[in-house]
């Protein structure tokens, strides 16, 4: 073993982003040839903006990256790819309809005229068995699994010589096993001398397959070290560590209960499972926190209990009433309030910010008049939400797409939350607002809260679920692995949710 | 001359989409100019009779009028179905519908005399709805998409008016050029004294454009239509079935053309001859009022006047110059095609740095 | 069914009879076809193909009539669809406007130019058409062949040498394969070095020559005159057996032969049933077959172009 070569090597990184976010602050690491390197943080620590702006997909504001000593512009991907740079996304980029060949070798000149594919196809074997990648060149994408399709993207990156490859939460669609086959396939490209940079929020995998890590929280490097001379409680400590801002005090909750899952067990977009054997409670007057890192199952938690998504097994039921096979409609009507995450479900663009306020109410008295809505007591109902819930600007008639972030989480949450809800569903709903915007969303939740309401909160942000709520229910991989009740949240709380949301049991 | 720079702008403002409209009408004139040149025609002189076909006498301005009333019965039909997403190209084939079936009311029917025009608008109505109906249940069903499978049943209709006429409807004593035996007094739609514009339907237009406004702006299932045009994730989340707003937007639209159908046999010819002469490719034209317009039915009324005075102006070109009328089908095509391109522009807006104002 | 038989045996003539229109009116309905094809594979809906076809066959038609040689007349209908083409790609492609909507106004404005300018040539007919292949030069080859490919001309071959070539092209080449990435991902093919704007165009110029190629059969060879409306909706019809294909010019072309029998065999059967009736069987048909399609099409996974007539911006994911 010689001098050990550092293959590429960040010098003060900064990337800004419009609204004042600094997504990478003066980060500063090394990454040696032929290593495993973990970037670890929870979400918006910037780790994918930094690995965005090695593969060139954007270009950091100040600082340099240097490639095998020597200082590099990487202004696009196909220059990163001529520079031995490959990437597999966490939203893999195959055609459908054609085989895994076809993909490999898409975009490639060198590749005969005639038969494209026909000679590639021993190449890719070679690969696949080289690197133990097991995927039959002559399937076609959409009959693959997840996994597989991993392995077809990190396969391109391999065929047009990639000696570094970057995997964004690679681990996140992978069975176990699968899991364990990538690790091979690392370990084989370490030994031949490539290296690779997985980005990632799960300690236990840090602790298993990286040869070094660098802990990144809020885009500043918190620290780089290798995994043996650490543990997992205190690569958490690093990822989530921050004073504990003080603390509502929680008021009265009740025992009554208002949303009770039972076993619930539901299919995720591709196909994969996306909760299994979920059993949850939330009372009236509680808050409850969802806490984990994005895609872990709490989008599909979501939409399995508004009704936008079926039920495999088990049962929901909404103070007593089985609500598991309701339609959206009927589920809304019983009183289950909704701020979904995505911005432009909640709400409708080009729609005026009174329209917006009515689209729950818009079929029912006292608004509905059979065949016509009586739009001036909408008018006038309009009118009361925006002063009340500080809606600005306050142009009833102005379209909602024009309002702030803020501002259009104060539409949702005023016409959710006015029809004096039993349960509210609320996922990610300060997520990009200021600390302004973040505030008021809070006062409305803890309004609810005391007004009666069960409420049940998703977040990505421990801070915020620490603040608000009363119980906290952490998941991974689509299951509950941690459920806390508190008075008053310490340090050790938050260190043991942290371990959880990386999937390390407690 | 200060430096500018473009930004996006959030709110394209009405003026600056006017002005655009404005600019497409007058780039399309423009390019038309080709085609008067191929004429031998001076583009100026084509342009002079145009607008006197158009607006120069009473006697034209009542033929623009004449026109649009079609056009403004599709295009507010139209327009209900382009807010909810729906591509009714088949506009045509349903005022073809709305003929035969006034036609056959007038003709065969034995309804008593005062009964015959209600009759035949009614049925007229039905039978467009009918029509385009098939469309929409295809869609809803089968996920057929809608604009393929009302334009063949333009194709279908057309035929169908042709064996009729040619066949089983004949007229006594008819050769050559086919057409129906007149029909009696009592289906004739009487018209604004000296002109030849059927009152009824005009009136009926202008009426429904006010009360196609109303219903989107004020009316449930106005509400609910534009709900499921904006968003239809939203609307699957607020429980507002897409389905039944195609199904209803088609039965509107298509029943208006063939209410517009009606109006044309009854109103102007009185009897059922060569479907290219009942419509004259008024369910295309509607197609470009209603985008025009930007789908909102109280627009239609200007769109669908400016569009009956390039059928009138056209017209005009046909007689006084020998122009082959398919110079309106060009006009409208560039019209159409210049709408499209400029709308890109309009979503941007130029601000200048040095003046600190904003101009468009 | 007297027509089929003729004393107790096979009509055979009557059968090729068929057989020959099939194949001279299926041509230009499958020149279009493939053209389409080509554009929708790479992602581009053009809805303009029957303007297309009709400045073709104007075009066609005059260029042949003046120089008296129907090739040169074929060529000027291909450069006069490739031109409109143009329009549209632009407008889809650089300006990322609705694409409906522009391919109907290149029908209207195509459509609108043929009428127009064709006027003067209403009703003339060509002394110099495309000539069938003579009866000396089947000479060479079986009976049976030349039984069957009687009455065709080059351009009827050229059809079928092209369907297998383009099938070829599209599914057996780089090129091909970059191309139907194109229609299928183009973020993805563009980060992968596939410049997705210069395939497009290309693909969309290909669909208007060969629109403007068949409009121009239809006008010099298939039935040597001038009458506006002259391709009676055979360029929707188009975009139609685009779907039902599978997007597959081999499909494509067994597809536009169908339609051709049929048409044929509206007009033999002109006698028992009103023509009218029969001329509205072959807009029917596609109704139908859509049916089937888009339900089979869902099941299979195979069939539509995914992105097919979305505007494409780099920076676009998802």
């Amino acid at each position: 073993m010689g001098i050990p070569m550092i293959e590429i090597a960040f010098r003060s990184i900064t990337k800004r982003f419009p609204s004042h976010i600094v997504a990478n602050d003066r980060v500063s690491f090394e990454v040696e040839k032929g290593t495993v390197y973990a970037l670890l943080g929870e979400n918006g620590a910037g780790k994918s903006t930094l690995m965005n702006i090695l593969y060139g997909l954007l270009q950091p504001d100040e600082g340099e990256i240097f490639l095998r000593g020597k200082p590099q512009k990487i202004s696009s991907p196909k220059e990163a790819i001529a520079l031995g740079i490959g990437m597999v996304h966490q939203h893999f980029r195959l055609i459908n309809t054609h085989t895994v060949c076809e993909n490999v070798i898409l975009g490639l000149r060198s590749v005969p005229f005639f038969f494209p594919a026909k000679k590639a196809q021993l190449e890719v074997r070679a690969l696949s068995e080289k690197y133990g990648l097991r995927v039959d060149p002559k399937t076609r994408i959409w009959q693959l699994s997840a996994g597989e399709k991993q392995k077809v993207e990190i396969l391109k990156a391999l065929y047009r010589k990639a000696e570094i490859l970057i995997l964004d939460e690679p681990t996140a669609v992978l069975t176990p096993q699968e899991v364990e086959e990538l690790f091979r396939t690392l370990k084989v490209m370490k030994e031949e001398g490539k290296t690779c940079i997985f980005i990632t929020h799960k300690l236990n995998e840090v602790m298993a397959i990286a040869d070094r890590v660098t802990v990144m929280r809020q885009g500043k490097v918190v620290n780089t070290l290798s995994p043996s001379s650490t543990s997992p409680e205190e690569l958490a400590r690093m990822m989530v560590d921050k004073p504990v801002l003080s603390v509502a005090p929680k008021k009265n909750v009740s025992s009554r209960v208002v949303l009770e899952l039972q076993d619930v067990w539901a299919i995720g977009d591709k196909d994969l499972p996306a909760l299994l054997d979920v059993t949850l409670t939330v009372r009236a007057g509680e808050i409850v926190g969802v806490a984990g890192v994005a895609g872990n199952g709490q989008r599909e938690l979501a939409e399995v209990i508004v009704g936008l998504r079926k039920v495999k097994r088990g049962r929901i039921f909404l103070e007593g009433t089985d609500i598991t096979a309701l339609s959206p409609r009927e589920i809304a009507a019983l009183g289950v309030a909704y701020v979904p995450e995505e911005r432009n479900i909640g709400l409708i663009g080009e729609m005026s910010i009174a329209e917006n306020l009515m689209l729950r109410g818009y079929a029912e008295p006292p608004f509905s008049q059979g065949f016509w809505v009586n739009w001036n007591k909408a008018e006038a109902y309009s009118e009361r939400l925006i002063s009340h819930y500080q809606i600005h600007p306050p142009l009833m008639e102005m379209p909602v797409r024009l309002l702030s972030g803020g501002n259009r989480q104060r539409v949702i949450l005023a016409r959710e939350l006015e029809r004096k809800p039993k349960l509210v569903i609320a996922a990610n709903p300060t997520a990009g607002l200021d600390v302004r915007g973040v505030e008021a969303i809070h006062e409305l939740l803890v309004k609810a809260q005391e007004d009666g309401a069960g409420v049940l909160l998703i977040s990505g942000d421990l801070d915020e679920l620490l603040k608000l709520s009363n119980r906290i229910v952490v998941f991974f991989r689509g299951e509950v692995v941690g459920n806390l009740e508190k008075e008053r949240w310490t340090e050790e709380d938050r260190r043991n949710i942290g371990l959880m949301m990386g999937g390390v049991r407690v | 001359m200060g430096k500018f720079r473009i930004e996006l702008s959030l709110q394209p403002k009405t003026t600056s989409i006017l002005f655009l409209s404005l600019v497409s009408i007058v780039l399309a004139f423009l390019c038309s100019s080709l085609i008067f040149w191929f004429y031998r025609v001076s583009p100026w002189e084509a342009y002079t009779v145009f607008f006197q076909g158009a607006f120069g006498s009473w006697y034209a301005l009542s033929e623009t009028f004449k026109r649009m009333i079609p056009l403004l019965l599709v295009g507010v039909g139209l327009s209900l179905s382009f807010r909810a997403q729906v591509l009714n190209i088949g506009a045509e084939g349903q005022i073809l519908l709305g003929a035969i079936a006034a036609s056959w009311v007038a003709l065969f029917s034995g309804v008593p005399p005062f009964l015959m025009l209600p009759f035949m608008f009614i049925l007229g109505f039905l039978a467009g709805a009918g029509w385009a109906l098939v469309p929409a249940v295809l869609k809803v069903r089968f996920a057929v998409n809608e604009v393929l499978s009302s334009l063949m049943l333009n194709y279908v209709a057309f035929n169908v008016v042709l064996y009729l006429i040619g066949g089983p409807w004949k007229g006594k004593g008819v050769r050559g050029f086919t057409y129906t035996d007149t029909f009696p007094e009592a289906g004739w739609l009487g018209t604004i004294g000296g002109t030849r514009v059927p009152y009824f339907t005009l009136v009926v237009g202008l009426l429904v454009a006010v009360m196609g406004y109303f219903f989107l702006k004020k009316a449930t299932l106005g509400f609910e239509l534009r709900i499921v045009g904006s968003s239809p994730k939203t609307a699957q989340l607020l429980g507002v079935s897409e389905g039944r707003i195609t199904l209803l937007v088609m039965f509107l639209s298509g029943g208006l053309a063939g209410f517009a159908g009606v109006g044309e046999v009854a109103g102007i010819h009185h009897l059922l001859r060569h479907p290219s002469h009942i419509s004259l490719g008024y369910g295309y034209t509607g197609i470009i009022v209603a985008w025009l317009a930007r789908a909102n039915p109280l627009a239609t009324i200007v769109t669908a006047f400016l569009f009956g005075a390039l059928i009138s102006g056209g017209d005009a070109l046909k007689v006084s110059l020998g122009i082959p009328f398919q110079v309106v089908s060009v006009l409208n095509g560039l019209i159409l095609l210049f709408l499209i391109s400029t709308e890109i522009l309009s979503r941007y807006r130029i601000v200048w740095s040095s003046s600190g104002g904003v101009e468009n | 069914m007297e027509f089929f038989r003729r004393g107790g045996k096979l009509n055979i003539e009557a059968i090729l009879g068929v057989f020959n229109r099939a194949l001279a009116y299926g041509t230009p309905l499958f020149l279009a076809t493939l053209g389409e094809i080509y554009a929708e594979r790479a992602g581009i809906l053009n809805l303009g193909v029957e303007g297309m076809m009709m400045v073709g066959a104007l075009s066609g038609f005059v260029v042949a009539y003046a120089t008296a040689n129907p090739w040169m007349g074929v060529l000027a209908g291909a450069l006069a669809g490739g031109i409109f083409s143009l329009i549209h790609a632009f407008v889809s492609i650089t300006l990322r406007a609705n694409q409906t909507v522009s391919g109907l106004a290149l029908t209207l404005l195509g459509t609108g130019i043929a009428g127009t300018l064709g006027r003067s040539w209403e009703g003339k007919t060509l002394v110099v058409s495309i000539r069938p292949f003579s009866e000396t030069f089947f000479a060479k080859f079986p009976p049976l062949m030349s039984m069957i490919f009687k009455d065709t001309d080059a351009l009827i071959l050229g059809g079928i040498l092209a369907a297998v070539f383009l099938w070829f092209f599209l599914f057996k080449t780089r090129p091909g394969l970059f191309l139907r990435s194109c229609g299928e991902n183009p973020s993805a093919s563009d980060t992968l070095g596939v410049n997705v704007w210069r395939v497009r165009y290309l693909a969309t110029f290909f669909g208007g020559i060969m629109a403007g190629i068949g409009g121009a059969y239809i006008s010099v060879a298939y039935r040597p005159a001038w009458s506006s409306g002259m391709t009676q909706g055979m360029g929707w019809l188009a975009v139609a057996l685009t779907i039902f294909s599978f997007w597959n010019p081999l499909f494509a072309l067994v597809g536009a032969y169908l339609f051709g029998a049929l048409f044929h065999l509206a007009f033999r059967l002109q006698v028992f049933i009103a023509p009218e009736i029969l001329n509205s069987l072959p807009y029917l048909f596609p109704v139908v077959a859509l049916v089937f399609v888009s339900r089979l099409a869902f099941r299979k996974k195979i069939g539509v172009p995914e992105a097919l007539g979305k505007p494409y911006r780099r920076g676009e994911t998802e």
